[in-house]
């Protein structure tokens, strides 16, 4: 089996070509002997008019081993149907359901194989290249989702008694932190089981970039994760970079660093002060809010924009930074030291803050390493990944950072490791302005070609965690495929696990320090 | 030049319409629903913080239940899957209520011209005012 991966023929993009009978078998070496414990997504292309396919649908599999810098990625052509890795990584379960929803590919051995993003009476699988994009479908009714909640139960063997109440969690509800529903079955106040429905804010990201050009997708990143919007875009605009083959000069790679963790701090600043809300504790928020209002209008001044930058473009960004600018990043920073070091004054040493958050929401860091958790979310459970050490793009190498770790995966294990992020990203973003130097931000040849054909995962470390892109080219102006790999999907696939077996109170705190980002979750 | 009870107590009464009265105390204290989504809803979270201050309107009081409100917010693009709960909501809302499409996607879909987003709510539920905005600003939204 030693040489498994060896014999397998790879593809002039670098992936390993499977066939359907041996996914398992790789799938389970990948895991079991050369540690891919992560599987970071499953996706599709569809190669309907594409002359040199061998079958119609290619699906690819991209998984990491924590400790790796770069991934393995699996490529298995169909024509519609596949074997499910389910049994190998709880990952799989929603990858492979989007797929089914978009693709209309099936993957026998999946416990629950039903749309995911698109609604329940939707017909046709919309990313399929025969899909015209503009064909809305109405939906009448929301799905009572009670078939899957009964399959929950009985996966728990618990039979539907009249002890149990049901009740939902959302779509609209104050303490998602976004359109997310969860059903939970109730005994008293204590949750037996839990389903999650998701797609609430599905709004065709994908199907929109197979039409516009590649500059024109920058819009679009900006409201996938849009509290940290410039790290969608950088995560984007380098993903095509590297399928062009530029990089960019000293000035433009540094103010990307600079900014690129500022969106980190006020995501992380979002995901705390709305978090603390949760518990009660109101004055974080102004604390934690009055910061952000200072960066927003930084880069208000900047961009143009307060939330919803679009600065960044393929191959530097939209112009330079204006004169003065070093001095007013610096006076944010001032500003977010003083509001968090307010917020943990007041909670860090809080006896509530401690009850509320200590061993709530627990999930041990092979789970959440199966689940296919990345970022804060996965370092707070105890494994030290973060693509900026582990596999550093731009210039991470030239700063000096921490990466911290938390030990039991609960809400405050996730909740001070975003405080500590916030402190090392400060002391990055001082370093990058202490060696910004002067020039061009953008690349100069202002008339470079077209990506070719090529299929490529990029990744960067965005404020949730991996966040990475496949991009198919075809060699034309507009990508082929784009597929999004959001670090809060799988997050909120592990919801259940988190909540099943405390109480409705818990479950909110624990939703909450998920960080999950709807915009993101459902593209 | 006064009449009746104004010219006897001077400055310190004024009178009105019963109607006129009520709709004054309603337009001071509305109490908003936020039906919030997506970014626009980031933004209605600044417009409510100490910045920019949606309690100078009477409006700081957030509910969170549709029976408790009379001004619903919709903030964020609303999608088909997403539509019959917003038609829920709204029934929900007692009299009397008002609506703001708030941001592009609720007036007009925005630029998801696709098989998902609803191209504007106005579709589903009667909208008050539209504004528009991607996504809008706390400042001027405030001032509408």
């Amino acid at each position: 089996m030693a040489d498994t991966l060896a014999n397998l023929p790879k593809d002039i993009h670098g992936a390993y070509e499977v066939q359907s009978t041996f996914l398992i078998d790789v799938a389970t070496f990948l895991k079991k002997t050369l540690g891919y414990t992560l599987l970071l997504d499953i996706t599709a292309i569809d190669y309907l008019g594409l002359p040199d396919a061998p079958k119609r649908f290619a699906l690819v599999y991209i998984f990491r081993n924590p400790t790796l810098s770069a991934p393995i990625i699996l490529k298995l052509w169909t024509q519609g149907m596949a074997p499910s890795l389910c049994p190998l990584y709880h990952s799989a379960d929603w990858a492979e359901r989007e797929v089914w929803d978009q693709y209309g590919i099936a993957f026998e051995g999946h416990p629950n194989l039903r749309r995911i993003l698109n609604h329940h009476q939707f017909k046709g699988h919309p990313l399929r290249k025969d899909y015209p994009i503009t064909k809305g479908q109405w939906c009448e009714t929301a799905d009572d989702l009670m078939d899957q909640m009964h399959a929950r139960l009985a996966h728990h063997r618990l039979t539907t008694s009249k002890e149990l109440t049901f009740l939902n969690l959302g779509p609209a509800h104050p303490a998602t932190h976004g359109t997310i529903r969860t059903l939970v079955a109730l005994h008293g106040e204590t949750i037996r089981a839990a389903v999650c429905e998701i797609g609430y804010l599905h709004r065709g990201f994908e199907k929109s970039c197979e039409n516009h050009t590649y500059n024109q997708i920058i819009p679009y990143t900006d409201r996938l994760n849009y509290c940290s919007a410039l790290l969608n875009n950088i995560a984007f605009a380098h993903t095509v970079e590297g399928m062009l083959g530029i990089t960019l000069p000293e000035r433009g790679e540094y103010l990307r660093v600079i900014l690129g963790e500022l969106s980190r701090i006020i995501d992380h600043l979002v995901c705390l002060a709305a978090g603390l809300v949760d518990m009660g504790a109101l004055t974080n928020y102004w604390y934690l809010y009055n910061p952000r209002e200072k960066v927003y209008t930084l880069l208000s001044k900047l961009t143009g924009a307060r939330l919803t930058n679009s600065f960044m473009r393929i191959g530097g960004m939209a112009h330079d930074a204006y004169e003065g600018f070093e001095a007013d990043v610096e006076a944010c920073l001032r500003e977010i030291e003083a509001g968090v070091s307010d917020t943990l004054g007041l909670v860090a040493h809080n006896r509530i803050f401690h009850d509320r958050t200590q061993n709530v929401g627990v999930i041990c860091a092979e789970d959440a390493l199966s689940y296919g958790l990345t970022g804060p979310n996965l370092r707070a459970s105890g494994v030290a990944y973060d693509l900026r050490s582990i596999a550093p793009y731009s210039l991470y190498k030239r700063f000096d950072f921490e990466i911290p770790v938390g030990s039991v995966g609960d809400v405050y294990d996730r909740t001070m490791v975003r405080f500590e992020e916030i402190t090392q990203s400060i002391s990055i973003v001082r370093q990058a302005l202490k060696q910004l130097p002067k020039g061009p931000v953008s690349v100069e040849d202002r008339a470079v070609s077209l990506p070719q054909k090529q299929e490529v995962y990029t990744t960067i470390e965005g404020a949730n965690g991996e966040l990475g892109f496949f991009i198919h080219s075809d060699g034309s102006g507009t990508p082929r495929k784009v597929k999004v790999r959001p670090p809060c999907f799988p997050a909120m696939a592990a919801l259940p696990h988190l909540i099943e077996g405390g109480m409705i109170a818990d479950a909110i705190l624990s939703l909450g320090s998920l960080n999950i980002i709807a915009g993101e979750l459902d593209r | 030049m006064a009449v009746g009870a104004e010219a006897i107590f001077g400055e310190s009464v004024i009178t009105t319409r019963l109607d006129t009265a009520i709709n004054w105390a309603r337009e001071s204290s509305m109490w908003p629903y936020v039906f919030g989504t997506a970014c626009c809803a980031i933004e209605f979270m600044s417009a409510a913080s100490s910045q920019y201050d949606l309690s100078r309107f009477g409006a700081e009081v957030v509910r969170f239940s549709p029976r408790q409100a009379d001004l619903m917010v919709v903030a964020g693009t609303i999608t088909y899957k997403q539509a019959p709960v917003l038609k829920r909501i709204y029934d929900q809302t007692c009299e009397p209520k008002w609506v703001i499409s708030m941001g592009a996607c609720a007036c007009s879909g925005g630029f998801y011209d696709n098989y998902t987003t609803l191209q504007g709510i106005d579709a589903v539920i009667p909208v008050d005012v539209y504004v528009a905005g991607c996504p809008r600003a706390p400042k001027p939204s405030w001032m509408v």
